[in-house]
């Protein structure tokens, strides 16, 4: 947003600041691909200064409250900023300690995440030297980050074992709050095939509710129990504490915000980017990124005192790594599941909708160079609107 | 497609779920009920509305997240609806189940 907003604002007028913890900006897509020695640690960070555009401040603070009343922020060791607008994106992050015993003995021996650097890189040392067993994959509730990487990961686990000769060696098991791996009716068509051809095992409707660390096995509130050798969940997600603090989150302190407008719906002079928000848009960088563009349209109006456009639509586009190589690519909004079809191109692709393909996979990898080199400067991806495109999509009916 | 439900043409989809929220009152919720086994009480109604105003405000559902509303608890909430207590909630309530992105 910096990069988008210091060209368009008269720096007379406008002084910016950014307030961030972190010395270190981490690619959080390549936590998926670290434990499984696909990405080295050295490119899944970078500096933060080195995004910062020219005449913005970069304060490396953490922040103590927001007080939104009197548009004002405390910083940790007790500075206080005044704004006259603010941007909110202090994202969503797991918090392990909401479920019962996942922190416990086995946390980062057989119970990881890998939606942190460190839970992903432990990850990492524990798969080179694993000898197999039971491995679950689990989502303890949602709404995740990045919906489809738990799955991702149950594909790549599948590869990663297959070329250490070892798949033999491993049972895979998938387990999940929802009814299934696939919850909407195209994807559960072309993708089911997946699993079966991988052997991933799926067990559905398993509402975690505590980590038994001795007899190693994952128990749900209905009595249901899944055993384990090692365990790879994706825990709670929530919002920064700082959000609970503030008393501006609802109970995962996500901030409640205006689905079109990006504006939140307590303080109209606070804005909200990517997953800090309580949308029901997936929690995903695409979204942060289709976001950035409106959100710098609705600002540029505030200011000027015009109507803001309710114009976000929810717009998401994600690869899917599928494992060998091979890689799926969905694009979908709030209104619009994902079909099968050509992107960005209608007709033409290269990249094709909800199959897999070489081609897709390519795509992943490329997005990294995108992302550092594009997308953090706030430039746009060419034939990408942040609005979703039905072109070239091979819709049944409009949904409502 | 559409389910006769309550002597009215109701939309549902391919699982029996609701594709349009405005058509639900408590007699379709009460033959929903019916047909998934379970006899609505108090202590259901009290699930249903909860459910109905997260949808409303368009608030995720998760089963935690029903156990920490104060509502009900999450074992009651497992006795009232047995099996699966989303699933068959939601139903009932005449909204989607949740669901992921694919």
């Amino acid at each position: 947003m910096a990069n988008h907003l210091r060209s368009k604002l008269d720096k007379n007028e406008w002084e910016m600041t950014i307030v961030d913890q972190e010395k270190t900006h981490y690619y959080q897509p390549g936590f998926l691909f670290l434990p499984f020695d696909i990405y080295k640690p050295s490119q899944v960070k970078k500096s933060i200064k080195k995004f910062i555009p020219k005449g913005v401040n970069l304060i490396r603070s953490k922040i103590d409250r927001i007080d939104a009343d009197n548009n004002k922020v405390t910083l940790e060791g007790g500075d206080v900023l005044d704004y006259d607008l603010l941007i909110i994106a202090t994202g969503a992050h797991i918090a392990p300690q909401e479920i019962e015993g996942m922190l416990g003995s086995g946390w980062h021996k057989d119970v990881f995440d890998f939606y942190t650097y460190k839970g992903s890189k432990a990850l990492r040392d524990k798969l080179r030297e694993w000898e197999g067993g039971k491995l679950v994959v689990h989502i303890a509730e949602m709404p995740i980050k990045c919906p489809v990487a738990p799955l991702e990961f149950a594909f790549l686990s599948d590869s990663y074992f297959k070329h250490k000769g070892m798949r033999d060696k491993v049972d895979i098991t998938y387990v999940t709050p929802m009814s299934g791996a696939f919850t909407k009716p195209k994807a559960s068509n072309a993708l089911q095939y997946l699993l079966d051809e991988k052997g991933i095992n799926i067990v559905g409707d398993f509402n975690i509710e505590k980590v038994d660390n001795e007899a190693k096995k994952i128990v749900d509130y209905g009595g249901k129990e899944v055993e384990y050798d090692l365990l790879v969940t994706v825990p709670t997600n929530m919002g920064s504490e700082v959000i609970e603090r503030s008393g501006l989150g609802d109970d995962l302190n996500f901030i409640p915000t205006n689905k079109g407008s990006l504006q939140s719906k307590a303080h109209e002079n606070i804005f909200v980017i990517g997953d800090a928000s309580n949308l029901p848009a997936s929690k995903a960088g695409s979204v942060a990124h289709f976001e950035a563009e409106i959100l710098e349209e609705n600002i540029l109006r505030y200011i000027k005192g015009e109507p803001l456009k309710e114009k976000f639509d929810g717009h998401a586009n994600c690869f899917i790594e599928t494992g060998n190589g091979k890689a799926l690519l969905i694009d979908f909004n709030y209104t619009h599941e994902p079909v099968e079809g050509t992107f960005p191109l209608p007709g033409v692709g290269p990249l094709r909708l909800l199959q897999e393909s070489r081609m897709n996979h390519m795509g992943k990898l490329a997005f990294r160079w995108i992302y550092w080199n594009m997308l953090l400067k706030g430039i746009s991806i060419p034939f990408v609107s942040a609005t979703m495109s039905e072109a070239g999509k091979h819709f049944e009916e409009v949904e409502s | 497609m559409l389910k006769q439900i309550a002597n009215i043409e109701i939309n549902v989809n391919d699982e029996g779920y609701l594709t349009d929220f405005s058509q639900w009152n408590k007699d379709v919720a009460m033959e929903i009920a019916k047909e998934e086994g379970v006899e609505l009480t108090d202590e259901h109604w009290k699930v249903i509305d909860y459910i109905q105003e997260q949808y409303r405000n368009e608030v995720p559902l998760s089963i935690r997240k029903v156990g920490k509303s104060g509502v009900v608890s999450i074992k009651d909430f497992y006795r009232l609806f047995p099996d699966g207590p989303l699933k068959k909630a939601t139903k009932i309530a005449g909204v989607p189940k949740p669901v992921s992105c694919i």
